[in-house]
């Protein structure tokens, strides 16, 4: 071993191997009724089994009829994921035997799903999207002492399942891949993806691959069970060392399926591929096979996205990219910054910087709550507005005596510490007596610091 | 004058006449059922006290009563498909059949045996004992629908509700000499109806006429919210085409089905049919099914890959029992269906199946272009003896070749009692339709039925 390889290693591992990253999302979509039957879907804090009939029981001669707005929903995602919408697609049983499971299968699709081919890009990146596709929910084990119970409210919510090619290399990238799938999912308003309630489900799948290797590893570690973004993160930079080490003792990593606990950070084996299921798929004949029309399709629109709404912040309102990504990472907030600002340009209210701009950071920083109606939150920002009116040179002089007595804090950020300009503006303000607005301070104060270096 | 031999027409007659009540209906069924029952086990479960809803008087079926297969869910009724599995099963819902026909005024008197899901073509599969042909009780009386078959010929109803997956009611309907119809597959609601094979299963009417028959598919055709695979289109009154004119009908005789194989009094007797049936002005064409000879093998690759699915459901983790009840047939096809749906089968057995059965709809559709019905025998053979070939699976499974292909294709089929053999075990024929041509092949087999006399009914000591 040459010494570059040595302090390679001293390193960290995984110079040697390129991860190759692949993941599953599963999403509970939030239709009023389940997917084949008309119980009603919103399980959450229910009495066990109070949501449950002879379809999502798997009662003897009951019989599945699929939601239309599911159909619609996934059809919908698959679009806003620039995927292809099939013209035909049909669901399949997938067999398993499991508690949670009445039927002994679970209604899915297999190799017809509703959407396939996308691309979602994240900053510069592309990931592309292998399939997105619809499918029924188990029901729920609930351990107690030595007794197992089973609720079935669950058993039956429709659940979207979104597969992306193994085009990730990083926990990082993961990490905000996921988040980005979230917001845009939420947009679509077709599921909560909230974590905690397990309405957003998180599977990576992870092998290592020799760097400059193109050739996809003779192996696949799929980690189930996480649930939180972090975790996935946490799971994933946990295999990627767990496999760097087993391929440097010149071992091939199993094949199998992890799980991950929570408290230690790492996972664990669940089941090897020697015990991997032969899932009997076949079509299921209870339900025919969709052929849908062009003009069903077309009727099917995708919203403004996220990232579309950040583009045109940027290009037309000329907000800082930052600012646009946190006001758009919640639809609300987005439709309440849009709504404000429409109604304040009717009023053509005379500010200084453009509407958009000064709005978007009183939003953003949280200065007026955004839970009031638009036309207070309009009054409060004008109102703000006239605080803001202290006469530049008086400011100009409080900001150079400012700088001058503050050598150690100018020091601290010019070296790096961000945080020092704080401290700046925070004596600032109370030369001024609050009497000016933080942001303007704060950028006023950095252009001078620079300019003095 | 017996009630329980009546048609439905002469018992509404009488009970819109005020001659005679729901009540005493019922009763005259029930007396009977008690004394012949016990000699053919035709019911699984008998109603005592009938559910009889003088609100309904107006309505087509009112206080006729019938017996259904006991593979449909009847809310607070034990539903058993005749398997061990659910031996105290009582469903906490209705099956559409049974709803629709409660709403048409119609009395359940009692679920009928069959083969255990619907797996067999004699009722010998059934885990609550064999039922027994009532024109000798030597013999099978056909299956897997047999009971609902018995109870009619025995005079124990007056229709009943049979399903057929495979010839499931045509077959036991031409070894107990009634009318069954097989509808096609989408025109009658299958939910509630605890499955075989989905992609297959069909629910219809058995019944003691043609007439008959047609009433009650009246009440049970039509779309259904709950089944996505029916039809939405609005089905015809099928009992106000009966008797409208059929000469220069053409009538199909497929030479594939009349081939060497079949038993010769089978053979001649359904001849004379034919010649019945061109004496009413029918034209016989020859005609050619080519993948006939493949249907057996493709109904035994698809079938038992839907029933191991439909199966898995009982898992021994609810209703009550373990895998360990589930019947000798059932876990012959459970296994035959898991290994032909199993990774690298798949293809080579089930994906296979599925194309020779678009084949096999092609025949029918290609033949449909030159005729407007088919004739073919119901069974190559009169019913045969109990344990016949209860040990010899193949040989049972050979019963339905003229039979499975209807079911493959989806087209309706109706089967017509025509005659019986020199030890009076009966033989029928069988009339194949277009998709949704009920229409057509019921009015054929009522002016069949017409001249050449309704049915005998048999003696049983």
């Amino acid at each position: 071993m040459n010494r570059c390889m040595e302090s390679m290693k001293d390193h960290g591992l995984s110079n040697q191997y390129n991860p190759v990253i692949g993941l599953e999302i599963h999403a509970e979509l939030s239709t009023r009724s389940k997917m084949f039957c008309q119980c009603l879907a919103d399980y959450f804090g229910q009495p066990p089994n109070t949501h449950v009939c002879p379809v999502c029981l798997g009662l003897p001669g009951a019989l599945p009829v699929p939601n239309r707005k599911a159909v619609e929903w996934t059809i919908l995602l698959g679009k806003a994921l620039n995927c292809k919408i099939n013209k035909i697609t049909k669901f399949d049983r997938k067999h398993y035997f499991y508690p949670d499971l009445p039927k002994g299968y679970q209604i899915s699709q297999y190799d017809e799903p509703i959407a396939t081919g996308g691309i979602f890009q994240l900053g510069k990146k592309t990931f592309r999207i292998r399939r997105v596709h619809l499918e029924e929910d188990t029901g729920k084990l609930i351990h107690k002492g030595d007794e197992t119970l089973v609720d079935f409210n669950r058993s039956g919510v429709p659940l979207v399942e979104i597969v992306t090619e193994p085009d990730f290399t990083n926990s990082t990238d993961v990490k905000a891949f996921l988040e980005e799938l979230q917001t845009l999912i939420r947009y679509l308003e077709v599921s909560d993806c909230d974590m905690e309630k397990g309405s957003m489900r998180l599977e990576p799948n992870v092998s290592l691959r020799k760097l400059k290797s193109t050739k996809m590893p003779a192996y696949k570690v799929e980690v189930k069970n996480i649930n939180s973004f972090r975790f996935a993160q946490k799971a994933v930079e946990y295999e990627i060392k767990r496999q760097t080490a087993l391929l440097q003792k010149g071992e091939t990593p199993t094949q199998e399926t992890r799980g991950f606990n929570e408290t230690k950070g790492i996972t664990f084996s669940q089941r090897s591929k020697e015990e991997e299921q032969d899932y009997r798929y076949f079509p299921e004949p209870d339900i025919p096979p969709f052929v849908f029309e062009t003009k069903f399709l077309e009727k099917v629109e995708v919203p403004e996205l996220p990232h579309e709404k950040v583009e045109r912040y940027v290009s037309t309102w000329k907000l800082r990219r930052e600012e646009a990504l946190l006001l758009t990472r919640d639809k609300k907030v987005a439709q309440y910054f849009e709504r404000v600002i429409s109604k304040l340009n009717q009023k053509k209210p005379d500010m200084v910087k453009p509407v958009e701009q000064t709005i978007a950071k009183l939003i953003v920083n949280k200065k007026i709550p955004i839970d009031i109606a638009e036309s207070e939150f309009i009054e409060r920002a004008l109102e703000k507005r006239k605080k803001h009116e202290v006469d530049e040179k008086i400011l100009a002089g409080v900001l150079g005596k400012i700088v001058e007595e503050n050598k150690k804090a100018v020091e601290d950020y010019r070296g790096g510490k961000e945080g020092a300009v704080m401290f700046l503006v925070g004596q600032a303000m109370r030369e001024l007596k609050g009497k000016a607005d933080a942001v303007v301070i704060r950028e006023k104060l950095m252009k001078l610091v620079r300019r003095d270096q | 004058m017996n009630l329980h031999e009546l048609s439905i027409a002469q018992l509404t007659r009488l009970l819109e006449g005020k001659k005679t009540s729901p009540e005493e209906i019922y009763t005259s069924f029930l007396t009977r059922i008690k004394e012949i029952n016990p000699k053919i086990n035709a019911y699984l479960t008998v109603i005592n006290k009938p559910e009889l809803d003088y609100s309904m008087r107006d309505k087509p079926l009112f206080g006729i009563p019938y017996s259904m297969k006991d593979t449909y869910n009847t809310k607070g009724i034990r539903t058993t498909a005749a398997a061990k599995v659910l031996d105290n099963y009582i469903s906490p819902y209705d099956a559409t059949a049974y709803t629709k026909l409660k709403k048409a005024g119609a009395v359940l008197i009692g679920k009928t045996n069959c083969d255990a899901w619907g797996h067999g073509s004699s009722t010998e599969n059934s885990d609550f004992g064999p039922t027994k042909n009532p024109w000798n009780r030597d013999y099978v009386p056909g299956g897997s629908s047999g009971g609902s078959a018995a109870s009619l010929a025995a005079d124990l109803c007056s229709f009943s509700i049979g399903e057929d997956t495979g010839g499931s009611i045509r077959l036991p309907a031409s070894f107990c000499s009634v009318v069954g119809l097989k509808p096609t597959y989408g025109l009658v609601s299958r939910y509630g109806c605890i499955a075989y094979a989905s992609s297959l299963d069909t629910v219809g009417p058995m019944a003691r006429s043609v007439e008959d028959t047609a009433l009650v598919l009246e009440v049970l055709a039509g779309a259904d919210s709950c089944d996505a695979t029916t039809s939405q289109s609005k089905p015809p009154r099928y009992s106000q085409f009966l008797g409208r004119k059929i000469a220069g009908l053409k009538m199909g005789i497929p030479k594939e089905y009349f081939m060497k194989g079949m038993d010769d009094t089978v053979a001649s007797t359904i001849a004379k049919a034919m010649k019945d049936l061109q004496k009413l002005g029918v034209e016989p064409v020859e005609i050619s099914l080519p993948m006939t000879e493949y249907a057996i093998s493709t109904y035994y690759l698809i079938a038992p890959s839907e029933t191991s699915s439909n199966l898995a459901r009982y898992d021994g983790i609810r209703f009550g029992t373990t895998r360990r009840s589930f019947g000798a047939e059932a876990k012959r096809r459970i296994m035959l269906g898991t290994f032909t749906l199993s990774h690298g089968y798949y293809d080579a057995y089930y994906k296979k199946a599925t194309k020779v059965r678009t084949l096999i709809k092609n025949d029918f559709e290609n033949a449909f272009k030159a005729v407007d019905f088919i004739i073919a025998p119901a069974s190559p053979t009169p019913p045969f003896k109990l344990g016949e070939k209860v040990d010899d699976p193949l040989k049972m499974y050979l019963s339905d070749i003229y039979l499975v292909s209807v079911n493959l294709a989806g087209v309706p089929a109706l089967s017509v009692p025509c005659g019986f053999t020199g030890n009076k075990l009966p033989i029928s024929f069988q009339l194949i339709g277009r998709h949704f041509d009920e229409t057509t092949l019921l009015n054929i087999g009522y002016q069949y039925e017409q001249v050449h006399g309704i049915y005998e009914r048999p003696r049983i000591k």
